[in-house]
């Protein structure tokens, strides 16, 4: 079974569809993006809480893919857009939902699955806790810090996050994640 | 010492800190990819303040967003105000949320037990 991009993307277009993106993810890209969903939100939502937690989680998650888009070699995929990766902002029945998508290393697998596993299981408290844990006693990088991105979306979304791998061959795999917003 | 003044930006805040007033202001959002580079003044800012505080440093907080790559810029904010609270001066938090806003209320109060300053918590209604 040969993982196909275009495929994924498709299979990720679901629902009434506010904003799909594949291609390269720069920090230009972000800012414009959120700049058009931000007014595309005022349009579509009233409640002014909602929507600043729609814009937060998608801040985070766009940052998250921005920071750990992992190149695939050039000899690999030629015809590839330079850090890669996909996004889809989506309406579902009465929820909202973001997906992305980026290829990542296949070493960084098991510790990635460890990390959203645990973030699964915690219950509310626990992510608080978790939460200040890791920003109390962290050390950060410039690309962020700890995996406190996936501990905020899922706070936020009362663990309304998924995730799926396709590998794509010896190296790589393609991580898909889908978060959840109920409105 | 020199305040410091800053316009806000789609990402970054608006900040003012005033040594001469003790009051310190950030008000907007905070969603910069990379919040070090943004925080850093800020922060040897109130270092160098610490130094020479005045007697009550008034802080006053309201954000409408802020990333985690802020959440720990701001954090370090926080301790700088802790120290020169440890050292026998005044310190007041006033932590601003909109109405409704439990996430950035609850982010406030994430902060005020980690530092143990104890905030003051003000709903901005419309």
């Amino acid at each position: 079974m040969s993982f196909n991009i275009d495929e994924r993307y498709s299979k990720m277009n679901q629902g009434e569809v506010l904003l799909a993106y594949k291609g390269s993810i720069t920090a230009e890209l972000i800012t414009n993006v959120l700049g058009v969903v931000e007014s595309k939100l005022d349009h579509v939502i009233d409640r002014s809480i909602t929507k600043k937690k729609i814009y937060n989680i998608l801040v985070e998650s766009l940052q998250n893919l921005y920071h750990h888009v992992d190149d695939l070699p050039y000899m690999v995929n030629e015809s590839m857009d330079i850090h890669f990766g996909i996004f889809v902002i989506s309406k579902m029945d009465e929820s909202y939902v973001i997906r992305t998508g980026n290829f990542i290393r296949n070493d960084k697998i098991k510790k990635l699955t460890e990390r959203l596993d645990k973030i699964k299981s915690l219950t509310r408290d626990e992510l608080k806790e978790l939460y200040k844990f890791v920003l109390n006693n962290q050390k950060f990088s410039d690309k962020g810090g700890g995996g406190l991105g996936l501990i905020d979306i899922a706070r936020r979304t009362g663990g309304g996050v998924d995730y799926e791998f396709d590998n794509y061959d010896n190296d790589y795999s393609f991580f898909s994640f889908k978060i959840t917003i109920e409105n | 010492m020199e305040s410091i003044a800053l316009e806000g930006t789609p990402k970054t805040p608006t900040v003012n800190m005033d040594g001469a007033t003790g009051i310190v202001e950030i008000k907007g959002r905070s969603i910069p990819e990379n919040s070090i580079e943004f925080y850093r003044p800020l922060v040897e800012w109130l270092e160098e303040y610490s130094k020479e505080p005045q007697q009550i440093t008034t802080v006053n907080i309201q954000l409408e967003y802020f990333n985690t790559s802020s959440s720990k810029c701001i954090l370090d904010v926080f301790k700088k105000l802790e120290a020169i609270k440890k050292a026998r001066n005044e310190v007041i938090i006033n932590w601003y949320y909109e109405e409704d806003d439990e996430d950035m209320l609850e982010a406030g109060e994430d902060y005020e037990s980690i530092i143990r300053i104890p905030f003051k918590m003000i709903e901005v209604v419309d």
